[in-house]
């Protein structure tokens, strides 16, 4: 009986394994799909905001892992913080990323990208994926995703662009606000920001 | 023009010199700098930006193209000079192949061959060669015109434009509008860049000042700068 239940486990296990897409494949296969989509969509091309947000929400935004990402831009005050503090900040750097994420699409949508294969080892939970952006006469722009293995697939925490590190960009800023307003006024300024961006949108639409 | 780009430097430094600080330990200058990226900022929504915008309203890309591979073939020989003082040989030799290759079958640099060859683009300057022989950033520094910088690229600036072709062109006429035509493509390329940027801050020269430092640590280390990750939570 033990036998037969190890090896039902030992089966499953593997079967989860092979469930699972590895980093590199994943990334490939969302950047591919999203820049498929784009190409033959004018008004994605045109930079229709709305429409790019929503784009990214569907296909990149269930492989962020967007508390481990705000938690590490917030660094040590994050564990000072509750947890509804928590929720609504995530929530609103979530918001700011997608945004961020967003009017970039149309920057890199018609470019010609290179995918590196990664070495993944099979006890690896952490890993870089690179994906370079080739432009002509001009150094290639690599872009680096920082993924951990999930129970969920692997999710990244870190998106690091011609060496800026998303997350380490806004340590400093997020700090410095903690440091003179405190966690609640860090989330203030990240959704007056997402207000401030929003309404900016529907006057530039009117 | 060595000369008189000394003295600019010079007397930026010694302005720098007498200006606030609040703060941070990497930017002692923050008062200068905050002041001239308004500056900058203002001439760069007046000016550069529109012109920007209306050149890439008139132009085909593919002519832009061809412009950044023009000016970016000519880069390529102080980036080649740049690798060889980093005791980087095989990377000057690659850098100076693809600047005999352009200019010649890539027609005086307006097409980028060499990339296509697997001969591929560096971006170097005095500046990381000066990191790689082991000089520190100094703080930060915000330059009229040019952006964000570091007192170390700052001082290494006048070298490399000390032997910039472009910079030598004569008659003057034609140095000046190869020097502005550049200006404004380099510009272009970051339109969107400076979207990105715009919406993506809270505090703007904050995060510009980030993200240049970061940037600049990536390009010493050609790219793989050494690991500094935070734990994961």
């Amino acid at each position: 009986m033990k036998r037969i239940l190890a090896s039902a486990a030992l089966a499953l296990s593997v079967a989860t394994q092979a469930g699972i897409t590895p980093p590199d494949e994943l990334v490939k296969g969302v950047m591919l799909d999203i820049q498929h989509i784009i190409s033959s969509d004018k008004a994605l091309q045109a930079g229709d905001r709305e429409k790019n947000i929503r784009l990214i929400e569907q296909k990149a935004l269930p492989h962020f892992d967007h508390v481990a990402m705000t938690a590490l831009a917030v660094g040590p005050n994050w564990r000072k913080a509750t947890p509804e503090q928590k929720t609504r900040l995530s929530e609103a750097f979530r918001t700011l990323l997608v945004r961020t994420y967003a009017s970039s699409l149309s920057a890199f949508g018609d470019q010609k990208l290179e995918f590196r294969p990664l070495n993944l080892k099979p006890d690896d939970t952490d890993v870089t994926v690179q994906v370079r952006v080739l432009k002509s006469g001009a150094q290639p722009v690599s872009v680096e995703y920082d993924m951990e293995k999930t129970p969920d697939g692997w999710k990244c925490y870190d998106v690091r662009v011609a060496g800026i590190s998303l997350v380490v960009n806004y340590r400093t800023e997020f700090a410095s606000i903690v440091r003179d307003k405190g966690i609640d006024g860090l989330i203030a300024a990240l959704e007056n920001k997402n207000r401030a961006l929003a309404a900016a949108d529907s006057s530039a639409k009117k | 023009m060595r000369l008189r780009a000394g003295a600019l430097a010079l007397v930026l430094a010694l302005g720098a010199a007498g200006c606030a600080s609040s703060g941070d330990p990497r930017d002692p200058l923050e008062g200068w700098n905050r002041g001239v990226q308004s500056f900058n900022d203002t001439a760069d929504d007046y000016v550069m930006k529109p012109v920007s915008k209306a050149y890439r309203a008139v132009t085909p890309s593919g002519l832009r193209d061809m412009v950044r591979n023009f000016f970016n073939n000519i880069d390529d020989l102080l980036i080649g000079a740049n690798n060889l003082l980093q005791g980087k040989p095989a990377d000057a030799m690659n850098d100076w192949m693809r600047l005999a290759v352009n200019s010649t079958f890539g027609l005086g640099g307006l097409i980028d061959w060499a990339s296509e060859m697997g001969l591929e683009k560096h971006d170097e300057d005095f500046g990381q060669t000066l990191a790689r022989w082991g000089v520190g950033d100094g703080p930060y520094f915000v330059l009229p015109f040019l952006g964000p910088s570091t007192v170390r690229d700052s001082a290494a600036l006048p070298v490399d434009w000390s032997y910039d072709p472009v910079f030598d062109a004569r008659p003057i006429a034609l140095r000046n509008t190869l020097v502005g035509v550049r200006y404004i493509q380099r510009r272009t390329d970051f339109l969107e860049a400076g979207q990105a940027l715009q919406e993506a801050a809270l505090d703007r020269y904050v995060f510009l000042r980030e993200a240049y430092l970061q940037h600049r640590r990536s390009q010493v280390y050609d790219g793989h700068p050494p690991r500094e990750r935070p734990p994961l939570e």
